[in-house]
């Protein structure tokens, strides 16, 4: 789990807390992800997953305890906070690609004007990673143009194209229909065979089963278990998490 | 009929000083006005604050008032002077004044726009280490002109417009004579109203169906 012979974790949560107004959505978080790992976080809804998630790149600030990353204390903001985004990928939900531009433009955009690299080596990259995740022949459309399942795996290789360190998934999958899910589950499992380091947000069991190290079950803001998955889904060992499993098993 | 013959070539001149006051007042006012949007939308209070100040001011402070104070206040009493030659420096004060008041309408036209472009953009913008700045101008603007191209066509043919507010004040020397000559010698003939309403009108409608056009042309599919 140690990709470049680093040790030292890659993110570490100490004592997080976080509100919205009286709203107590982080409760002293604790937690490391190690550099490589993939961990996958899974607990009902409004449990503060995406919170959570947000707060690694600080798109979300916290208000007490403190989030390291790659061995520096998350930057307040600036050009210092801009460059540690850079450095961790985001997915999201409903994918995000930038409406007014091109599928290659999307993934070039970062490359070219956050890390200076020329055009024509950025638009290089970028269909090498767009044929990756098999979008190749869309590259001159338009987002809206593609099905729900495409436009995430562009949204994949965007992350990819800026070489992060990390990359933060939230529900990348909900937003689609079921026939399309699995083409961007094995995307994902790719990349966590290729070593890349993931936090997923996600109740598809067969991906965490298939490529997660480790599951942290999160309910009212807390961390209330964390186990491999296979323990974590044959064996919980909380109510809570017995209870919100025979849930998403049944539906 | 005659009058228009008559008056036609200065009455003409006169319009064309509208037509460079039109022109000069359009560009510095889209670059204000997306100057004053941009600190609306700041993550610093104090340039959202000052934003907010200078376009409930401005956009509530009547035509004529922001005109004179720029005339008068301006270059009277704090010694403002844009170019030597009095007639040219009027006419840069004029556009000035006239920029500064039609800045916070496109300020105001564009942040509707703003908030046409779902919060996910400036979300995933930033995610990929883009500023501020760089959301603001790479991602979120673009998206933004688009959707309001069609008000902005509506805020620059009241701009155009105003010039004759301008003119009629006497802050725009030249046009002013001549029009004040012209109908004081006809009398006013309803020919020269005419006359001048066409050549205004040649003028803002197509505007208004060139931004028409361009809005429903470039606008953002979701
Ligand atoms: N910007 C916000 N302002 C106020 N409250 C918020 C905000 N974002 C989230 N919340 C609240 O914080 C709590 C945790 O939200 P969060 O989105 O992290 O949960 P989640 O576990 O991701 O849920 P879901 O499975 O529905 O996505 C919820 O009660 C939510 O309503
Ligand atoms: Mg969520």
């Amino acid at each position: 789990m140690t990709e470049n012979g680093d040790a030292t974790p890659l993110v570490v949560l100490e004592g997080v807390n976080k509100h919205f107004g009286s709203l107590h959505v982080l409760r002293d978080i604790n937690l490391t992800i190690s550099r490589g790992e993939v961990l996958v976080v899974i607990g009902p809804s409004g449990g503060g997953k995406s919170t959570l998630c947000r707060a690694i790149n600080r798109l979300e600030t916290v208000d007490g305890g403190t989030i390291t990353f790659d061995g520096q204390p998350l930057p307040a903001e600036g050009k210092a906070l801009a460059r540690l985004r850079s450095e961790v990928g985001m997915v999201f939900q409903s994918f995000n690609l930038f409406a007014h531009k091109t599928i290659l433009e999307n993934v070039t955009l970062g490359p070219i004007r956050v890390r200076g690299v020329a055009r024509a080596q950025a638009e290089q990259r970028g269909m090498e990673l767009l044929e990756r995740v098999g979008i190749g022949s869309q590259a001159s459309k338009y987002p809206a143009q593609l099905s729900g399942g495409q436009q995430q795996r562009v949204a994949i290789a965007r992350a990819l194209a800026m070489d992060p360190k990390m990359i933060l998934f939230d529900e990348p999958t909900s937003a689609l229909d079921p026939e399309m899910v699995q083409e961007v589950l094995d995307v994902m499992v790719g990349l966590a065979r290729d070593g890349m380091t993931m936090m997923v947000v996600t109740h598809e069991m067969g991906f965490a089963r298939r490529a997660a190290n480790r599951v942290v079950f999160m309910a009212e803001g807390q961390i209330v278990e964390e186990n491999t998955p296979d323990e974590f889904f044959t064996a919980p060992r909380t109510d809570r998490a017995k209870d919100f499993l025979s849930k998403i098993l049944t539906h | 009929m005659n009058d228009l013959i008559k008056y036609g070539p200065a009455l003409a001149e006169g319009f064309l000083e509208n037509v460079k006051l039109s022109v000069m007042c359009g560009v510095l006012s889209l670059i204000l006005g997306t100057v004053l949007v941009s600190m609306r939308v700041s993550p610093t209070p104090v340039l959202r604050a000052a934003g907010t100040l200078y376009v409930n001011i401005v956009r509530n402070t009547p035509l004529t008032l922001v005109l004179a104070f720029s005339a008068l206040g301006l270059s009277d009493t704090l010694g403002l002077t844009l170019s030597q030659t009095p007639s040219t420096n009027s006419f840069w004060l004029v556009v000035l004044g006239l920029s500064i008041y039609t800045a916070s309408f496109v300020c105001e036209a564009l942040r509707s726009g703003i908030n046409t472009v779902p919060l996910g953009q400036a979300e995933a913008a930033r995610a990929i280490g883009l500023t501020f700045l760089q959301s603001l101008r790479l991602i979120i603007l673009p998206q933004a002109f688009r959707t309001v191209i069609a008000p902005l066509g509506s805020v620059i043919i009241a701009m155009i417009k105003n010039t004759t507010v301008a003119v009629a004040g006497g802050y725009l020397a030249e046009s002013a004579f001549v029009m004040k000559d012209t109908f004081d010698d006809t009398g006013a003939s309803i020919p020269i109203f005419l006359g001048l309403a066409v050549a205004f009108m040649a003028f803002t409608l197509p505007i208004g169906f060139l931004t028409g056009w361009l809005g429903r042309r470039l606008a953002v599919a979701r």
